[in-house]
């Protein structure tokens, strides 16, 4: 019973919208509609007639479909927001994930909730690849500034590479801060004597 | 004492600065808290992870709370205004082709007179007019709804009013979609810099006094944690007093502008604290003295009488009973709280927790603890008032 819902996914990125789309699908909804321009979202929303619409809780639009939550004229679909008539950590869940639903009104929970369960899954995963990005970037970064200030060392104290390394490391231990902290630091007050 | 670990949300604005500066000024160390700030994309989700507990606080548009207990807009959970954290500090602006069809009818555009701007785009688009606002319960949208009403116009007949969050304003001027804006700063001065927009009035020209954005949490947190709550208002209150030296400024956009807050040039926000504002790409520059303000008059003063008048507004919007709803806006705004946290701190604070809104067209002594405390004027351009129901 449960394709016969229609939704609306809101997400500019095409490969994140696909994937929402595959576990909707395996989740037996198959009536989905991906918009990735946010500026027609209600024009839209009212072509389209979604029972719920998914959309990124950090992205900047979510704003806009607030207005149709309040809207109520005859053109305007009644939405109202999923977190209303949830008390089952649901809506928790969704918030930690990062995802938000706005479903029409009068929809039970029930019905909602595979739709939510699958939505929250894929989500979660996206927040996973985005925190694991973050700290490959700041590896790198890390990398950088700390092969920078063994440079530093090295020309200052005219030493090899791996003593400036052991040098480094040591003021760290000592001042209990990460290396790439003390390095930044380094690097940062060198910037004033040359 | 360990510290008190709290949770703040905020919108990257210059009216989030009591915030900002409460935590990298150490005024939360004085009063034994540890604030953790988090930035969000949009009020939505600063409301709602307020609601559900992943905030313990946040930086508000002042009609969200009111709006949360006429249940309006999603989240459910009912929110209380602790504190007003900044007064004014909006910018009404238009596009630049209307901008130009307003000049060729011999506007002048001094960024004061909100009867003349009004009839001036009156004028240049008598129908169709499309005015964003960030957020359908803001200050920016009650600003809009009541300039244009009382200059004969009405949504939604005679315009259109929608939703457009700042980061997506330019795009939405680029396009054509919308005539005129209302938003904070620096978003104002961003669309002057891009080209793209020309600003016509400071918010206050059209309420000279208007609640912009108050320190939100949730009512039932306040239970069980009135102590943390007022230490965190005396935490602010000391912050927006900071805020109010002009010698403050310069540290203050510079700390502001820093990428772990809100990653903008210190010069942009600077416009806004400073009331120096440039108003079209040609470089035209403004003065409006107060653009924002942050302390003087009691401005972090919650008057029970503002909630009631976001409760009207909203009320007749929404075809909300007036007097329900008047009533329960009353208890949004905690004068009784804020009123406890700084008794004993040196400050005047008002003995009444009602006004008049509007009444004040010359600054006024007002009855207070400190005898000393001089009300701003609160008109608003209309010259028309709101009577507050009896305390």
């Amino acid at each position: 019973m449960s394709a016969d819902l229609s939704i609306l996914v809101v997400e500019p990125d095409r490969d994140k919208a696909m994937l929402i789309v595959d576990s909707l699908g395996e989740a037996g909804y198959t009536t989905i509609q991906v918009i990735a321009e946010a500026s027609s979202l209600g024009r839209q929303i009212s072509a389209f007639n979604p029972d719920v619409v998914l959309i990124d809780m950090a992205h900047p639009s979510r704003d806009m479909l607030e207005e149709l939550a309040l809207a109520s004229g005859p053109l305007e679909r009644p939405v109202a927001m999923f977190v209303d008539r949830s008390d089952d950590g649901l809506t928790s869940a969704a918030i930690e994930a990062g995802v938000s639903a706005y479903v029409v009104d009068g929809l039970r929970p029930a019905r909602v909730k595979p739709v939510m369960d699958a939505a929250i899954a894929r989500f979660r995963m996206f927040q996973r690849m985005r925190t694991e990005l973050a700290e490959t970037k700041r590896a790198l970064e890390d990398r950088k500034v700390i092969d920078r200030a063994k440079g530093i060392i090295m020309k200052a104290r005219g030493v090899e590479e791996e003593e400036a390394y052991a040098l480094l490391r040591r003021a760290a231990m000592d001042q209990g801060k990460r290396l790439a902290d003390v390095a930044q630091a380094l690097v940062a007050s060198a910037g004033l004597l040359s | 004492m360990t510290p008190e670990t709290l949770k703040l949300g905020y919108m990257p604005l210059v009216d989030a600065a009591p915030l900002i500066i409460a935590a990298e000024m150490g005024f939360a160390e004085e009063e034994g808290l540890a604030l953790t700030l988090e930035s969000s994309p949009s009020w939505s989700m600063l409301r709602d992870k307020l609601s559900f507990g992943h905030l313990d606080a946040a930086h508000m548009l002042s009609p969200v709370p009111v709006a949360s207990a006429l249940g309006l807009g999603g989240a459910g959970a009912l929110l209380h205004g602790l504190m007003v954290l900044s007064v004014n500090g909006n910018v009404i602006g238009v596009s630049r082709a209307l901008a130009d069809d307003m000049r060729a009818m011999g506007y002048g555009f001094d960024f004061n007179d909100a009867w003349a701007a009004g009839r001036a785009v009156v004028a240049a688009r008598r129908t169709g007019l499309r005015v964003s606002v960030p957020f359908p319960f803001s200050m920016h949208a009650e600003l809009i709804y009541y300039w244009l009403s009382a200059l004969g116009l009405h949504a939604p007949q005679d315009v259109n009013v929608r939703t457009v969050p700042p980061p997506m304003l330019a795009e939405a001027l680029e396009t054509g979609e919308i005539d005129a804006f209302c938003v904070g700063e620096p978003w104002g001065s961003r669309s002057v810099d891009a080209g793209l927009g020309e600003l016509l009035l400071p918010g206050k020209a059209i309420w000279a006094r208007a609640p912009e954005k108050v320190l939100a949490v949730r009512a039932d947190w306040v239970e069980g944690h009135e102590d943390i709550a007022q230490r965190l208002i005396r935490a602010l209150w000391r912050a927006t007093r900071w805020l109010a030296d002009p010698a403050s400024h310069g540290l203050a956009t510079e700390l502001m502008s820093h990428p772990r807050h809100l990653g903008l040039p210190a010069e942009l926000l600077e416009r806004a604290l400073q009331g120096h504002f440039v108003i079209n790409a040609g470089g035209s520059t403004r003065e409006v003295p107060d653009f924002v303000d942050f302390y003087t008059g009691s401005a972090g003063f919650p008057w029970r009488s503002q909630a009631e008048w976001l409760g009207a507004q909203l009320a007749a919007r929404t075809g909300l009973d007036r007097a329900a709803s008047v009533a329960a806006a009353r208890g949004t705004f905690r004068s009784d709280l804020y009123r406890a946290a700084l008794a004993g701190v040196a400050h005047d604070l008002p003995l009444a927790s009602s006004k008049v809104e509007g009444a004040v067209s010359e600054p006024l002594t007002a009855a207070s603890t400190g005898g000393r405390l001089i009300l701003a004027r609160d008109s608003f351009f209309d010259g028309r008032s709101f009577e507050p129901s009896a305390e």
